[in-house]
């Protein structure tokens, strides 16, 4: 599914990933562990496409397609999917708005249908449902005054709407109680399947207790240091990041 | 020299055509005979003679440059039968509903085109050259009180000239649902530049209500100026909303003065959204002539290529207790230009004025322009004023969120032009027009 090669990547002239090998098998669940500052982030906006990130060095391969020369909404038609660490708020325009444009954006360009009024409706409401979401948040601009959680929330609708291929989980639990993460897992492990991949990319072990991963691989000053089950998370819950040359607790 | 210089010696050079064509045509301009008319004209005249086009040395002129426009000289437009190059006209109203509609060819009123159905008892409509012709006791008085042709140099040439247009008048206490369109066609002619000086007189009544919605639509390829005066009068307890649209073509001037008188507890609503014209200026001065009166000034403006757009307003608090509101939201692409100035007097006396004034423009290019005046005189102390301008880009983390949902970039910056553009939308009230305006914003988007 993801094969990714010494991928070395700057922002700002100054180079945050330095050398990054990692393959994800289909139907396979990756976590990234490690410290702040370390590059999770970066390598999230790297594989979504984000401007000002600038690879110097290795290769991304997604479904046999070399993914770097990919344009974001292409990457997203090709079903890569960020989810974001902060959601973006966009005043002026209405969530169902947004949702509408962006899946019958990607199912044009997949040479699919256009959904109607009516069936993306009916779509929606069933998503919506199971996530626990109110209409009222459907009708409201983009994640504007959204909380912390609705906003997690929102993210994890889009994905359940989109349905990608591979999906990247930046800092999902960041910002949520637990009443709002367990939401958010079950919709994630709703998602899970033999042909769908996900990178889940957090700073605590405590996410993986309900998104159990098949590998977790540990991100430290650029690289990957360290790559086991999932019991790893659970180490480094226990002796946190220091025997990576960070000095933080876990 | 003993001669004393005669008072044409006086007249900047690029004014004579003007006043040449004033001599030669005055004679036979509508209502031409009837001494308030002829006065009226002969002042507005006069004044343009003295002071000729405004230049950028003038303040209220400062950011927009008429030199373009003075380099050509404008005939003024024939009358004409033909309506070439429109089938079907603009209207804010469903297919099919009743209309009360008048249209304008090149400035002059034309009935062959226009309907006045449905209209309740009290209210009338009509082209102002029948009503000179006709009944011009009633607008005796009321032509030409509110604008100060010495101060307004184009105003000024308007009323030398002034001939046809609109006449409303909203009788006491009429209400009228339906909204009152004038339409005005630019057709203008290829082989020369030709101008037109309509004149256009509101006058809602107490407590009277109705909506008024101003289509400016220009087709060809011709050189021309429309050169436009609005006076309104919002009697004591009226409500007048006064929306305008102007999307003249690309060759168009398209140069308006509004000047607007707010009465006791009365309300004047507008919105002025600006797609056309090579360049254009709308100036409002509203004053709040009354306690208790609300003065509301929104507009939204897109304009890309070469355009030049110009949004001046003054709004005048006179009196206390009075409120007015000021969203404008532009979208400026390639090397066009956007200007505005905005200023809110509040005079001695006009306590507890609660005034707000926002402005905001989207630079969608590197060579794109705004020039930003907001300006806040205040002379009482208990009063709420504000005002806020800014001007930039389109945010890249929205636009990558988009993207990275699947939207093209392209659509994506539409998108969110749209949003932004949405807020000064939003403001208008009357649902008809406001969908109207939406889908005219829809469509510029969609032309990028």
């Amino acid at each position: 599914m993801l094969e990714i090669k010494n991928l070395h990547a700057t922002v700002d002239g100054k180079e945050i990933l330095k050398g990054i090998d990692l393959t994800i098998g289909s139907g396979e669940v990756h976590a990234i562990m490690g410290p702040n500052g370390s590059g999770k982030s970066t390598l999230s906006y790297v594989l979504a496409g984000r401007e000002g990130y600038e690879v110097t060095e290795g290769s991304v391969t997604y479904n046999g397609m070399d993914l770097l020369t990919l344009e974001p909404e292409e990457r997203a038609a090709e079903g890569v999917f960020l989810a974001f660490q902060y959601p973006v708020e966009i005043p002026g325009v209405a969530n169902t708005t947004f949702l509408k444009y962006a899946l019958n954006a990607m199912r044009k360009r997949r040479g699919e249908p256009e959904l109607d009024a009516l069936q993306f409706l009916k779509l929606i409401r069933e998503k919506t449902k199971a996530l626990n979401m109110s209409d009222d948040m459907l009708k409201r601009a983009v994640n504007v005054g959204f909380s912390g959680g609705e906003k997690k929330r929102n993210e994890t609708l889009q994905m359940a709407v989109l349905q990608p291929r591979f999906a990247i989980l930046d800092e999902t639990d960041s910002g949520l109680d637990i009443d709002a993460l367990r939401i958010v897992a079950d919709g994630v492990n709703a998602l899970r399947g033999a042909d769908r991949s996900m990178l889940v990319i957090t700073h605590y072990q405590r996410l993986l207790e309900y998104i159990v991963p098949d590998r977790v691989h540990v991100l430290a000053h650029g690289r990957i240091q360290r790559s086991g089950g999932k019991e790893l998370a659970l180490e480094l819950e226990e002796k946190g990041y220091r025997e990576f040359g960070v000095d933080e607790a876990a | 020299m003993s001669t004393p210089t005669p008072i044409r010696g006086a007249t900047p050079q690029t004014a004579l055509p003007y006043t040449e064509q004033f001599e030669r045509l005055k004679a036979g301009l509508p209502g031409s005979g009837l001494d308030w008319v002829d006065a009226l004209r002969e002042g507005g005249a006069s004044a343009f003679a003295v002071n000729g086009f405004p230049t950028v040395k003038n303040e209220a002129w400062r950011y927009t440059n008429l030199r373009p426009l003075e380099k050509v000289v404008f005939e003024p437009a024939e009358p004409r039968s033909d309506a070439p190059g429109f089938d079907v006209l603009p209207t804010v109203r469903a297919a099919g509903t009743s209309a009360t509609r008048l249209v304008f060819v090149d400035g002059r009123f034309r009935h062959d085109l226009s309907s006045a159905a449905g209209l309740p008892n009290g209210v009338e409509v009509a082209g102002l050259a029948d009503r000179l012709a006709g009944d011009p006791d009633w607008i005796a008085g009321r032509l030409g009180r509110l604008v100060d042709v010495d101060a307004n140099p184009l105003a000024a040439l308007n009323t030398a000239f002034l001939g046809d247009g609109a006449v409303l008048r909203i009788g006491r206490g009429v209400e009228v649902a339906e909204p009152i369109e004038l339409v005005y066609v630019t057709l203008g002619r290829e082989d020369r530049a030709t101008v037109f000086h309509p004149r256009t007189l509101i006058v809602a009544e107490p407590m009277s209500r109705a909506v008024v919605v101003e289509h400016h639509v220009g087709y060809g390829s011709g050189v021309t100026l429309a050169n436009h005066v609005v006076e309104v009068d919002v009697a004591e307890g009226a409500t007048l909303h006064h929306y305008k649209v102007q999307r003249e073509s690309g060759t168009a001037f398209h140069l308006s003065h509004g000047a607007v008188r707010i009465g006791k507890d009365a309300c004047y609503d507008s919105f002025i959204l600006t797609v056309g014209a090579r360049l254009s200026r709308n100036e409002v001065r509203a004053e709040l002539a009354g306690t208790g009166g609300t003065c509301r000034l929104n507009g939204a403006y897109m304009v890309r290529g070469q355009q030049h757009v110009d949004t001046s307003t003054f709004i005048d608090h006179a009196q206390p207790h009075c409120g007015s509101r000021e969203v404008y939201k532009g979208a400026i692409d390639d090397s066009a230009r956007a200007v505005f100035q905005g200023k809110i007097l509040v005079r001695r006396g006009a306590q507890k004025t609660d005034g707000h004034q926002l402005n905001r423009a989207l630079l969608l290019s590197d060579t794109a322009e705004i020039d930003s005046k907001p300006e806040l005189e205040i002379y009482a102390d208990d009063v709420k004023c504000s005002h806020g301008a800014t001007a930039g880009e389109l945010a890249d983390e929205q636009l990558f969120y988009l993207r990275a949902r699947g939207i093209p970039k392209d659509e994506a910056r539409g998108l969110l032009i749209g949003a932004f553009l949405a807020e000064a939308i939003e403001e208008i009230p009357e649902d008809t027009v406001r969908e109207n305006f939406q889908a005219l914003v829809a469509g510029w988007l969609a032309a990028r």
